[in-house]
Formats: C-alpha cells, sequence, structure tokens
C-alpha cells in the first residue's frame, strides 16, 4: 500500500506536467492558422483570445485533451452502437481481429516452443528462421497478405488476424521455449523414476512450470497483436477498425478523429493486457506459484 | 508433376541430414547447416508447389521470379532503400536512442522522475505508438522528416526502460568503490555505471532495429514522395505486382538482418566481458 501511495504522487504530477505541456503546445502549434484568421477579419488577438481560438479549432493541429474527450464522447454515447460513425462499433472490429490473431499466434507460439524443446533438429533448423522472421519489417507484408488472400477468396477478419498471428507468436514462442526449459534436471529425473512418458512430463512438469513465462509473453503478444491489427486495416479499405478510422482521419484531415482513434486504441491495449494481467494473477495464485 | 515430388524429396533428405547433424555433439560448426537445408527446401517447396498447382502470381509469385524482379530492378530498389532506410529509419533511430539515453541518465539522477516516469514509459512502451504515423506525417509533411519522427517515437520508449534498468545494474559495492576512490559523478557514470548497463543498452538497441524500419515503412503509408519502400509497397499491391512487392520484401528483409546483425557485432565488441558472451566463444 506504501508502495503505491510512494508511486501516486509522482505518477500523478509527471502526467499533471504533460496535460500542461499538451495545453501549451496546442497554443504554438495552433496559432498560425489563428493569426491568419485573424488577419483575414482583421482584428489583432489578445492573449486570451488567441488561447481560446488556439484551443476551440475544428481541425487543428494539436487538439487539446478536452476536445478529445469531448470528440470521444461524442462518437461513443451519442452514436448507435451499429453506426458507422461510432468508435465502439470500430473498436469492436480492431478487437475482433486482434483476439483472433492473438488466440492464432498464441496456439501457434506454444505448438512451435513445444516441438522445439522436444525435438533438436526442429531446435536447428527452425529457431534461427523465427528469429529471422523478427528482423524482418513483416508489418511491411500487411497489403501484400489482405490482397493476396483476398484474391484468394478470404475476406474479413481472417487476413488481418494472419498479421496480428505474425507478430504476436514471437514473443509466445521465446517465452515458452524458455518455461518448458525451465524444469531443473532433478525434477525431470524425478518424473523418469516415475516412468512418465514424454507427453505425460510436458502435461504435468513442463506445461506448468512454464505458466509464469507465459503470461509475461503473453502481454507482450496481445500488444504485438493489436499493432498488427491496426497495420493491417490501413490497406484493406471499407472495413472499418480503429486504424481504418485513423487513416481516412488523416486523408480528410479531420485531426479529431485520428486523436480519438489513438486513444481508443491505447485504452483498448491497456484493457487487453490488464485483463491479461488479472487472470496471471489468478492462475497463479491458485497455482501458488507466486504470493 | 515430378518436380513437386523431387522437392518434396529434397525437404525429407534434408531433415534426415539435420537430424543427424542434430545428434552430432562435438561438431559445433555444422550447427550453420540446419537453417540453411531447412530455408532452402521452403524455397524449392514454394517454387514447385506454385509450378504444380499453377498458382496465379497474383496470389504468390514463385521465389524465381522475385529474384528475377529483384535483380532487374535495382535502382529503382536503392533509390527506395536510400528514402525509407537511410534517410528515414537510420536518422529516427540514431535520435531516438540517443534522447533515449540522455533521459534515462536524468531519470537515474533524479528517484522522484523515475517514480512518475517510469510507470509512464512502461505504458507508453505497450501502447499501439504506431498510430502516431498519420498525425506525425501531418505535422512534418509527406517527405522522410516524418518518418524519421515516427521512428524517433516509437524506438524512445524501448530504449529508455531498457537503459534506466541497465543504470541499476551496477552493484552497490562497487558504487562505493569509486566513492572512495574519489571518482566524480561523471567518472563513476563512465567508467562503471554506463558500461555495467551496457548489455541493457544493446538489448534496446536491438528490439529497436525492427521497431525503427517497421516505423519508417508504415507511416509511409500515410503519406510519402513517390519513392520509398512502403510506398512501392502500397502501390504495388494494389496494382497486383505482387513480384515487386516481393522483392521490396525482400530488400527489407536483407536491410532488416544486416542492421540487426551490426547492432549484434556491436554488442559483442562493446560487452565481451558479459557472460551471456563468453559463453558463446
Amino acid at each position: 500500500m506504501s508502495k503505491d501511495a510512494n508511486r501516486f504522487f509522482p505518477i500523478l504530477s509527471i502526467v499533471t506536467l504533460i496535460v500542461l505541456f499538451w495545453y501549451g503546445f496546442s497554443v504554438v502549434l495552433n496559432a498560425p492558422w489563428a493569426y491568419d484568421q485573424a488577419k483575414r477579419q482583421s482584428i489583432t488577438l489578445t492573449l486570451p483570445e488567441l488561447v481560446n481560438k488556439t484551443w476551440s479549432q475544428k481541425r487543428p493541429k494539436l487538439p487539446t485533451p478536452h476536445q478529445v474527450a469531448s470528440e470521444m464522447w461524442d462518437t461513443t454515447v451519442n452514436q448507435k452502437i451499429s453506426s458507422k460513425r461510432s468508435l465502439v462499433f470500430h473498436a469492436w472490429i480492431t478487437f475482433s481481429e486482434t483476439m483472433l490473431g492473438f488466440i492464432m499466434g498464441m496456439g501457434l507460439g506454444i505448438a512451435l516452443a513445444i516441438a522445439i524443446v522436444h525435438n533438436r533438429a526442429t531446435a536447428l533448423s527452425v529457431m534461427p528462421w523465427i528469429i529471422t522472421s523478427q528482423t524482418i519489417p513483416i508489418l511491411a507484408l500487411a497489403p501484400m497478405i489482405i490482397v493476396g488472400l483476398g484474391s484468394a477468396g478470404f475476406s474479413g477478419l481472417l487476413p488481418i488476424a494472419i498479421i496480428s498471428m505474425y507478430l504476436s507468436f514471437f514473443p509466445v514462442v521465446v517465452g515458452m521455449v524458455k518455461g518448458l526449459k525451465s524444469p531443473e534436471q532433478l525434477e525431470i529425473d524425478q518424473m523418469k523414476t516415475w516412468s512418465a512418458t514424454g507427453p505425460q512430463v510436458l502435461l504435468k512438469l513442463r506445461l506448468p512450470k512454464s505458466m509464469p513465462y507465459l503470461f509475461t509473453s503473453l502481454k507482450l503478444a496481445m500488444a504485438a497483436s493489436l499493432v498488427g491489427a491496426i497495420v493491417g486495416e490501413l490497406p484493406s479499405g471499407g472495413g472499418g477498425g480503429l486504424g481504418f478510422r485513423m487513416l481516412s482521419g488523416s486523408t480528410f484531415g479531420n485531426t479529431l478523429q485520428i486523436w480519438s482513434g489513438l486513444f481508443s486504441a491505447a485504452i483498448l491495449a491497456a484493457a487487453l493486457i490488464a485483463i491479461i494481467g488479472f487472470l496471471q494473477k489468478i492462475v497463479l495464485n491458485k497455482m501458488s506459484l507466486e504470493p | 508433376m515430378i518436380y513437386f515430388y523431387l522437392a518434396l524429396l529434397f525437404w525429407i533428405i534434408a531433415w534426415g541430414i539435420n537430424v543427424w547433424i542434430s545428434r552430432q555433439k562435438s561438431l559445433k560448426i555444422l550447427n550453420i547447416i540446419p537453417p540453411i537445408l531447412f530455408g532452402a527446401s521452403i524455397l524449392l517447396i514454394w517454387e514447385a508447389t506454385i509450378f504444380y498447382f499453377s498458382v496465379s502470381p497474383v496470389i504468390l509469385p514463385p521465389p524465381s521470379a522475385i529474384f528475377f524482379k529483384l535483380i532487374t530492378s535495382v535502382p529503382m530498389l536503392w533509390a527506395d532503400f536510400v528514402q525509407t532506410v537511410i534517410k528515414g529509419a537510420l536518422s529516427g533511430y540514431i535520435i531516438g536512442c540517443v534522447s533515449a539515453i540522455v533521459v534515462a541518465l536524468i531519470v537515474d539522477k533524479f528517484k522522484f522522475l523515475e517514480r512518475g516516469l517510469l510507470p509512464i514509459g512502461n505504458f507508453m512502451a505497450a501502447m499501439p505508438i504506431i498510430g502516431i504515423a498519420p498525425i506525425l506525417v501531418m505535422w512534418y509533411g509527406y517527405g522522410w522528416q516524418s518518418k524519421s519522427a515516427v521512428v524517433t517515437v516509437m524506438v524512445f520508449f524501448p530504449m529508455l526502460i531498457n537503459t534506466v534498468q541497465g543504470m541499476k545494474m551496477s552493484d552497490r559495492i562497487h558504487r562505493d568503490l569509486m566513492l572512495t576512490y574519489n571518482a566524480s559523478y561523471i567518472q563513476t557514470l563512465l567508467k562503471l555505471r554506463l558500461s555495467t548497463a551496457m548489455p541493457f543498452i544493446f538489448n534496446g538497441l536491438k528490439i529497436s532495429t525492427t521497431l525503427a524500419l517497421i516505423g519508417a515503412i508504415v507511416a509511409e503509408f500515410f503519406g510519402s514522395p513517390v519513392r520509398g519502400m512502403g510506398f512501392r509497397i502500397s502501390t504495388e499491391a494494389a496494382r497486383f505486382a505482387l513480384d515487386m512487392v516481393w522483392a521490396e520484401i525482400t530488400v527489407a528483409a536483407i536491410a532488416g538482418s544486416f542492421f540487426y546483425g551490426s547492432v549484434v557485432l556491436l554488442e559483442k565488441w562493446f560487452t565481451f566481458w558479459h557472460p551471456s558472451q563468453r559463453g558463446r566463444a
């Protein structure tokens, strides 16, 4: 408790500072347009007028926090959920893509990790390629995967989920290989004296032991999966989703739409990671791996 | 038909060789062969599958066509490479990493900042920061400057977290020893704390290489001059010229691996004393 209180005040003050800077910057960045407007109406602006004008533009270069908040309120509460103008509608699309990709990536990652731990030939031949695969800027593949799968008859969630999967399987593989190898030789020998079969060692020793590693890498995988979904939406066109909304905001110069999309994505990421953290606490508590 | 089975046969033989190599404990040098064989068999099966099932090049071009495109359009690929990797990614990478290290040093000096900034930095590192790309493209225009800005923001937070963590790695007893030497803050920083932080700093640098390329390429999807890898990929994909897209991806892959590899080499050179490096020698 005291530790939380210890951190609460510094975080609060830093956040306050950031918000203050933000308001300041939006005056600086939006000022040229306000001056321009004033010149056309041939009036001179006093400082309070200038500040007021820069904080209430329709298409500001940098919207103020309260503008973003009211835009988000407007597009979530005041719109029907099924409407294309509702942020909830777009967030739901991104959420489903993220989850589908995350689950596929988790499955692929765990399967690969099991194969790598059990078969040295797989470890030797596949592991270097898995590492190389992540040095490739895979998001660059996004348009091509969308187009390719689209012409093969797949559309909708699946192509985007595949990109999410590609990004999210890597942390799972790395974490799970470490986790599955974490039992000590002593414990493996103990299993052998009980004449446990390979699958039994896996189920009763290796998998339980790898749980702490799994949850840590799942958090990374979830964040990666969301990035994959957002970027995957960019070339897919009219589908919808937070990435699509940011792109359309950028095409039409609607900055409020970009910022509200960005904040919704951040909130979504935070919520998803918090859920995994919550599951982690419950599971590890039940297994009494962590106090 | 026959080629498809030949490719499958090659794969089976290659796998057999890999299994044999994996049983050899003494010849470490052989360990370089399995990944090469595995990669080669994937390429062969890819080529043979497309040939055998006559897959349309709109869905997936064969590796040979990609290679042909790669060697026939070198000037264009080079121009894209310079625009995206050298101008966009590399400049942003350097600015982002250097500023993150500087901020980390300041954060390290003031405990208050560490308590306040670090949780926010951790939070930001998990955010889809790439979403800031359209905003920065709007602010800095379509040129390479906006890409550089996106990369700077993307690499900043992972770098900051890793450096701050690395700065904590020096032992109390070593810092006390520096005190008994009457070492100044700068001397302690340079001779002790930055050296012990090196493995963590390099970890951040390695993560950032991939982020830098991703940032530069994705930022081009939001607007760019008529060259650049992201621009080329999105326009050629829309025209279904997938061989060009794949050639561009090959360049990106080579650039990414080379970038990552050179950081690893630097790491070996700087942190030769660290257990993880000594073990592998």
